[in-house]
């Protein structure tokens, strides 16, 4: 019933997330558009993975609110219309093609159209071949492409990726990164933090640097990368080591 | 020595002759076990699991006294189960007591904590690493609990053949509901506990060797088929 309404913009509303005494994510205010790859910089603890965890629903903000096309988390469908990969993906004891199919049985597929979405979803990602195999043989790079057509096979609005790439070789990162312009060609927003600048050149549209768990900037990539307005983005762009 | 030496003489015959006596006592011996762990692990795994997702007032005692049940006395058990099912207890009407099913009423209370609580434990540690998965995908808690059961199935294993030990070694709870009467709840343990104390050691060993033997078997088959799994299953 909820088929035509969209969940964007994401709007985040004075957002802060405070554990053991410290403001992990501290008043963040900004909105995601549909279109454009978002992606989010900054250095390790900036606070990235943190940001999309509370998107997602994962975890409650201590302050500040999170609203998907002005609705909450609460709402369930709301929740469904969000996938997430996460930079270790959780790959089920069971073969490829049945991985794919447990994140459709949760959603209410039925069996006969859980094993065609899922045989769709893995030639998405080019791990038709392997359906048959056992998922936790796969290599890390299989591993991540698989966790994408789990998420993929949900007809996402949104796709919230989590340093994708983070522990793929050269290889596999460009076949994970072949993926997420697919789902980008197809119209599924993406919003996926990473630490690699030079992924970051490739991939973003929209840039959200953030820094000791504040957001510094929110401007266009090719802005950010050439004049970017705070010097810790500057220096972060040229390189230079952030604390 | 010379008697130790001719006990297992006789065992050997007794064993290579297939004595019917001896076959009857084996075979009863694996159908209170086999039941009685089977029974243990319907009801402990999914306690277990659930148990391990569930969060509510309480639960740290129960978990504590999950754990403390797993060294649970045998022989308290059958009193317990003694005094539940004779005839004037409340659970008389069952007509259970000095049956073999007394036993495996008696064996699985004994068992279901230990399958239960390691299962705790070992689903307790594998949501810390599935939960956001899961949660992502929209699992809820119950949803949950049986895909981790599902993805720990093979270390599982391990919990009910703890419980089998248990089971197929125990002498304490079943001599006491069962009553050790021949031919109808005469297990392999406590005819080696009666022949024993008459002084026919041959008989008595001989059992042990078959209850040795079973046991090595019965581990021996769920380490090949665990590893078959694994294999399969990645």
């Amino acid at each position: 019933m909820h088929g035509t309404s969209s969940i964007l913009p994401l709007r985040l509303e004075a957002l802060s997330f405070v554990a053991g005494g410290q403001r992990l994510i501290d008043g963040i205010t900004a909105a995601l558009e549909a279109g454009p790859r978002t992606l989010i910089l900054g250095p390790n603890g900036a606070g990235k993975s943190l940001l999309l965890r509370l998107c997602h629903g994962l975890i409650a903000p201590s302050e500040g609110r999170v609203l998907w096309g002005g609705r909450s988390l609460g709402e369930a469908w709301v929740r469904r219309r969000q996938a997430m990969v996460f930079q270790h993906p959780i790959v089920l004891r069971r073969s490829v093609r049945a991985n794919v199919a447990y994140g459709l049985a949760l959603v209410g597929v039925s069996r006969l159209e859980r094993r065609k979405q899922a045989e769709e979803a893995l030639a998405e990602v080019g791990l038709s071949t392997l359906a048959d195999r056992p998922a936790r043989a796969l290599s890390g790079g299989e591993r991540q492409r698989l966790a994408l057509a789990r998420a993929w096979a949900l007809h996402p609005e949104v796709m919230l990726l989590d340093e994708p790439t983070a522990s793929l070789d050269p290889a596999a990162t460009r076949a994970v990164e072949k993926v997420i312009a697919a789902f980008d060609m197809a119209g599924t927003k993406i919003i996926m933090t990473t630490h690699d600048l030079g992924q970051a050149r490739r991939l973003a549209d929209d840039v959200l640097f953030l820094h000791k768990g504040r957001l510094l900037e929110h401007t266009p990539a090719q802005q950010f990368f050439t004049r970017a307005a705070t010097a810790e983005a500057r220096a972060y762009v040229a390189g230079e080591l952030l604390w | 020595m010379s008697e130790f030496t001719e006990a297992f003489g006789t065992a050997a015959r007794l064993i290579a002759a297939g004595d019917p006596e001896l076959v009857g006592i084996v075979l009863l011996s694996l159908r209170v076990s086999l039941s009685a762990v089977l029974l243990a692990a319907v009801l402990g795994l999914p306690l277990g699991a659930l148990l391990a997702l569930a969060r509510f007032p309480g639960r740290t005692g129960i978990v504590v006294l999950l754990n403390a049940f797993m060294g649970f006395p045998p022989v308290i058990a059958g009193l317990v189960f003694y005094l539940l099912l004779s005839r004037a207890g409340p659970l008389g009407s069952w007509g259970l007591l000095f049956t073999p099913g007394a036993m495996i009423v008696a064996q699985c209370a004994l068992v279901t904590p230990i399958i239960a609580a390691l299962t705790r434990q070992l689903i307790e540690d594998l949501w810390l690493e599935y939960r956001e998965q899961l949660k992502s995908l929209g699992a809820s808690r119950l949803r949950a609990a049986f895909t981790l059961l599902w993805d720990a199935r093979l270390s599982l294993g391990t919990a009910v053949l703890a419980g089998f030990g248990r089971a197929s070694a125990e002498v304490g709870a079943i001599i006491i509901v069962g009553g050790n009467i021949s031919g109808v709840t005469r297990t392999m343990t406590t005819a080696i506990a009666l022949e024993t104390s008459k002084g026919d050691l041959s008989l008595a060993l001989g059992l042990g060797f078959v209850l040795l033997t079973l046991t090595l078997v019965v581990n021996g088959a769920t380490q090949l088929a665990s590893e078959t799994l694994r294999r399969r299953a990645g």
